[in-house]
């Protein structure tokens, strides 16, 4: 058994942080991810971010991902990648290897039959990093092969330069799908339009705006009610939406596609965070069920903290200053903090208040602060 | 299909290449890459079928979450597609409802 200061779960941007954060001030750490690659889906982010300098404006989340990896392993932070955490116990984490492919090495190792391979970890703290998953939404013919995760897509073409498929129905016209709908036709896919059930673009003006300028149509009160197909995608059909959100008969029109991404927003994943017997909560603005925590990202189960979308969905920016802040105050917790902490913690709050500040984001600012208000009383006191 | 020419990412980069047989068939692939990738490279969309209703499945959040990608991967099955890094002369079988084979 491993016996150390902090394991964090999620090598993500706030996963990442925490595990910085945290090796800076002498803690012995480990991060656990189930992937191959680190960097959570910073590394299928390649276009420039928003915002200001902090938060890495004009930088492509895939460079953040590589910058922040390196910067573990120069202070001797553990990855543990291809490992799936299985239970969680304050303290302790036990881990499974997710495939049987040892991925420690630079090349995967050619043991075929490898046996499943399991450890446990005793861990003073926790950080949950882990993140967030796409929603689905069901209609007929959803589970064929071919209808997938916007992210999904995302995934398959900016990380494996693989194209799931050619000709694609985007579903939901947020920022994720209309960033995901330009990068596959950088990718060389031809995208045939985005449905939007709402009767507003959901995403960014300039955004949208670039979608269309390559041609790809955005149909607002629209939605996909089929995928056609036997044994995968070869058509959607697409309906108008009346005012109660129902389809309109007689409007049906069918798109030849043979891919359907899914771009309908993201809830927080918040399995371990449930099966560690944290208490939850649920926010529609954070979206969905999230982790009760204090001012200190320390959840209601002591020594286990939470930082990122697994807190409520925002950005990375945002993923990144709460892994800071999990990441300090769990090294502190221990006795190990730094002569600055202090000003450090006040420059997170600023700039996570900032970053909260504009019209769009206020609604999360109160979710978020409510959500340390129940905390304070539910969590435990330093 | 895979993505040679990238405005941003620039051409793919050289890779070791490797062969992985789906169902009998031998198609190329990249050591290192998920299972996943190879066969939608090689356009093949089905990974699997369900128990009762035998209804086909393919990549559906392709970060190895959803589950819905597994396959029989050298006898062994339930294996996520995704996430499961290819060596080379890798054996992958459609999987039929909860899979058969050796468990590990």
């Amino acid at each position: 058994m491993r016996a150390i200061d902090l394991a964090v779960v999620g090598a993500g941007p706030a996963g990442l942080v925490a595990a910085i954060e945290g090796a800076k001030r002498g803690c012995s750490t480990v991060v656990v991810d189930r992937n191959p690659k680190p960097g959570g889906q910073l590394i299928k982010q390649i276009h420039k971010f928003f915002g200001s300098r902090e938060h890495q404006a004009g930088t492509r989340g895939v460079d953040i991902a590589q910058r922040l990896f390196r910067e573990a392993q120069a202070l001797g932070v553990t990855l543990m990648l291809g490992w799936d955490v299985y239970d969680i116990r304050p303290g302790r984490l036990e881990v499974v290897r997710t495939s049987f492919v040892e991925l420690t090495s630079d090349r995967p190792a050619a043991s075929l039959h490898g046996a499943t391979k399991t450890e446990s970890i005793s861990s003073a703290k926790i950080v949950l990093a882990t993140g967030a998953e796409e929603n689905a939404i069901h209609f007929d013919g959803w589970t064929l092969p071919g209808v997938m995760g916007a992210g999904a897509a995302q995934t398959m073409i900016n990380v494996w330069r693989v194209l799931p498929g050619n000709r694609v129905l985007m579903v939901g016209s947020g920022n994720v799908g209309l960033i995901v709908t330009y990068q596959l036709l950088q990718a060389g896919a031809d995208v045939a339009a985005i449905v939007e059930a709402a009767s507003k673009i959901g995403g960014y003006g300039v955004h949208a705006a670039k979608v269309r300028r390559a041609g790809v149509p955005i149909l607002t009160t629209h939605t996909v009610v089929e995928a056609r197909g036997d044994s995968r995608v070869t058509g959607a059909v697409v309906a108008q939406l009346d005012a109660s959100w129902n389809p309109v008969p007689g409007s049906e029109k069918t798109f030849d596609v043979d891919t359907i991404c899914v771009a309908t927003g993201l809830r927080p994943n918040t399995r371990l965070a449930s099966l560690a017997g944290c208490q939850l909560t649920n926010s529609s603005v954070l979206g969905g069920w999230v982790p009760i925590h204090n001012n200190q990202l320390e959840t209601t189960v002591p020594g286990i903290y939470v930082a990122g979308d697994v807190s409520g969905i925002e950005e990375a920016s945002t993923a990144l200053e709460e892994g800071r802040l999990a990441g300090i105050s769990a090294a502190s917790s221990l006795g190990k903090s730094s002569a600055c902490d202090e000003e450090e913690i006040r420059t997170i709050d600023e700039r996570l208040r900032s970053l909260r500040g504009g019209p769009f984001c206020q609604p999360i600012q109160d979710a978020k602060q409510e959500l340390v208000r129940i905390g304070e009383s539910a969590c435990p006191k330093e | 299909m895979r993505v040679v020419h990238h405005p941003i990412l620039g051409d793919l980069p050289k890779s070791r290449k490797a062969k992985i047989q789906v169902d009998g068939k031998e198609i190329p692939a990249v050591a290192g890459e998920p299972i996943a990738a190879a066969m939608a490279a090689a356009g093949i969309r089905v990974h699997r079928y369900t128990a009762d209703r035998k209804e086909p499945r393919g990549i559906f959040c392709a970060i190895g979450q959803c589950t819905d990608c597994v396959m029989t991967v050298n006898a062994v099955p339930n294996a996520r597609t995704c996430i499961t890094p290819v060596v080379d002369g890798m054996v992958v079988e459609t999987q039929h409802g909860s899979g058969q084979g050796k468990l590990r």
